[in-house]
């Protein structure tokens, strides 16, 4: 029977036994040593796999992901940490221009398989620097895989995944989710793909796309409609980069209804393309637009009550999916 | 740090005329490039490094397989010299299916993992986080091979330069650290980008040594080279290496270089690093006419053939636009 586990041990747990299985793997970033991390995550590590293993570094986020692109391009399986999703705008060109393109202008003779864990999101009372959403950035950049999980099974699940994946992955862990998400994880072998969406409730009338720390409040959302007769399909996400188009169409074709919610902003967010590709592909099944309940085009602000402002929330979702269904 | 003794690393006379040799084809391939641009048949993406190839010869000769380099843009003479074929190379700038990167890209953008090559983006100064965790790597392994990884003095005001010289200098990695300062970073002087004399000084606060040395001396070159080799092999860390230089050219084959004077030219024409070299192995009965000429015929076989070789090979298929972007 598996334990209940934290979001944030499921991600220890996952790079421990990464660790444990290929000795090619390891984790470098600020903090990560002694310190375990400043959420904790990399607590144990230092102790167990020693300084060559777990490297704390200068404060340096773009030397910090060239290294673990060097390091792979030796057969390394690196893990890099920012220590905020925020800072990875730092670490911006060696992602995007380095590891990116590095398969493609050699020609397909090389891979290069490095993680950047990039804890994100908001509800924490980060304030602008500490509560951002990236994802969008980098599922815009061909050659990177981007994942977000939503739950302690996925988190390991995902991370696993990404770590024994060929190609560069931004893993987009979220910190509202850290110690809040429990929930059974198996201990070891239990790889969740990348991507591959996963359908957390199942229903007739509307679509509902999202990932992350989202779900919790879409689920709500949904059974709130349930109430008034109205079945919504939540699917999660679960990768952003490469879209399980296969999930999201066939959901399309039995529901003829699309309600995409993510917490990053709204211009140019994940639902702008998901909203793009179903119209392209899917435009003979929709019954009405696309609609999406996204994190206003604005900064994360530090007051509670300005933040709550921003965040999407059940109460938000409820509304957008009323206008859906009666559309 | 003392003074170069440019007799410690001794070479035999038939090595002495191999560096020759290097130094004839890299030139004579630079210049066969820069007519080939001017004939319309390879289009653009050429920075030559004509009046450098000092430089290359003197760190590349005598590197063993496992050691690693990470060239800058001008470099194209690194990878002959590390092993690749002058019809790989010529087939690269011909943007052809022969080339390292099968056409999507002309430049030394593409790397030879086999044969110890990194091959950079065009974001100067990007390579040496790299090469830092190349070097990472064989610390880990406890290796005695080295990285040497090559910039310019204009990529030494970048921040990736001075978060891989601060981590190799924390680590004390296996790296040398090969400045090829041509005086201008484009079209902007060094006294307009740096307020100090010598890029050299830099290494100091990063906690090792910073040489500054006649970068068209290829003995020199080499010499210093050798002795920085040895110290990180030995585990006693990096060493920075500036070697002072000239580029004829413009930046690349495009740019006429109207920002400098023709005095200047002529001046650091005068130390063209050929002569110089010719000089002195003629003096010491090392090369005659007789191999001078051999030499000479070789170099032009080579390059020949190269061109023949790259002009005859096949374009790439339009569908390889989007391949290899994921392992």
């Amino acid at each position: 029977m598996p334990k209940d586990v934290s979001y944030l041990d499921a991600i220890k747990q996952a790079l421990a036994e990464e660790m444990r299985r290929d000795d090619k793997v390891f984790v470098l970033g600020e903090d990560v040593g002694v310190y375990g991390g400043a959420f904790g995550v990399t607590q144990g590590l230092y102790e167990e796999f020693g300084e060559m293993r777990v490297v704390d570094t200068p404060i340096s986020e773009s030397a910090i992901v060239g290294i673990s692109i060097g390091a792979a391009l030796r057969g390394y399986r690196p893990v890099a940490e920012m220590q905020f999703a925020d800072f990875i705008s730092c670490g911006f060109d060696q992602i995007v221009n380095q590891a990116a393109t590095l398969r493609y202008r050699y020609g397909g003779r090389v891979a290069c398989p490095i993680v950047v864990r990039a804890p994100g999101g908001g509800n924490v009372s980060g304030g602008l620097y500490h509560s951002q959403n990236p994802e969008a950035w980098f599922v815009h950049r061909p050659g990177l895989k981007v994942v977000a999980p939503s739950d302690a099974f996925d988190a390991k699940g995902l991370l696993k995944a990404a770590i024994r994946d060929d190609n560069p992955v931004v893993y987009f862990e979220h910190k509202y989710l850290y110690r809040r998400a429990k929930g059974p994880v198996p201990e070891g072998e239990e790889i969740v793909p990348i991507g591959v969406a996963k359908t957390r409730r199942e229903g007739k009338h509307v679509t509902l796309l999202t990932y992350g720390a989202m779900v919790t409040p879409s689920l709500e959302a949904a059974d709130t409609m349930s109430k008034a007769g109205v079945e919504v399909e939540v699917i999660d996400l679960r990768t952003l980069a490469p879209l399980d188009t296969a999930a999201i169409f066939a959901s399309i074709e039995k529901t003829n209804r699309a309600l995409i919610v993510h917490e990053d902003v709204k211009t140019l967010g994940i639902g702008a393309e998901l909203s793009a590709l179903i119209m392209e592909e899917r435009f003979d099944h929709l019954d009405a637009p696309v609609l999406r309940v996204t994190y206003p085009d604005t900064h994360a602000p530090f007051a509670q009550v300005l933040e709550q402002a921003n965040l999407p929330n059940a109460a938000k979702i409820v509304d957008a999916l009323r206008k859906l269904a009666a559309y | 740090m003392p003074p170069i003794k440019r007799t410690k690393f001794k070479l035999s006379p038939e090595q002495l005329l191999e560096m020759f040799y290097w130094l004839k084809l890299i030139r004579a391939f630079d210049l066969r490039l820069s007519t080939l641009v001017k004939q319309g048949k390879v289009r653009s993406g050429v920075y030559t490094g004509i009046g450098q190839e000092a430089i290359i010869v003197g760190t590349c000769y005598g590197l063993r397989k496992d050691d690693y380099i990470c060239p800058l843009h001008r470099d194209l003479g690194s990878f002959l010299m590390k092993g690749v074929e002058a019809r790989v190379m010529m087939s690269q700038m011909f943007a052809k299916t022969t080339g390292l990167s099968k056409g999507r890209d002309s430049a030394l953008h593409s790397g030879v993992p086999e044969l110890g090559i990194f091959g950079n983006t065009s974001m100067l100064g990007a390579n040496l986080p790299v090469a830092a965790g190349i070097a990472l790597s064989y610390k880990m392994e406890k290796r005695d091979d080295v990285v040497i990884a090559y910039f310019g003095e204009g990529a030494s005001n970048v921040g990736d330069f001075h978060e891989a010289l601060n981590f190799a200098g924390v680590q004390q990695l296996p790296v040398v650290f090969i400045c090829e300062n041509n005086q201008y970073a484009y079209s902007v002087p060094i006294e307009k980008s740096m307020a100090i004399d010598d890029v050299a000084d830099r290494a100091r606060g990063y906690g090792f040594d910073g040489v500054a040395i006649n970068g068209n001396d290829v003995l020199a070159v080499y010499q210093a080279t050798q002795g920085a080799l040895a110290r990180a092999r030995e585990g006693d860390g990096p060493t920075l290496i500036e070697c002072k230089t000239y580029r004829w050219h413009g930046h690349s084959e495009h740019d006429k270089a109207f920002y400098r004077s023709d005095e200047e030219l002529a001046m650091w024409k005068s130390r063209d690093p050929i002569p110089t070299f010719t000089t002195y192995l003629r003096t010491r009965h090392i090369l005659d006419d007789d191999q001078a000429k051999a030499i000479e015929a070789r170099v032009e076989h080579t390059i020949d053939d190269a061109v023949e070789f790259a002009m005859s090979a096949p374009d790439p298929d339009p569908a390889e636009a989007v391949t290899d972007l994921y392992a």
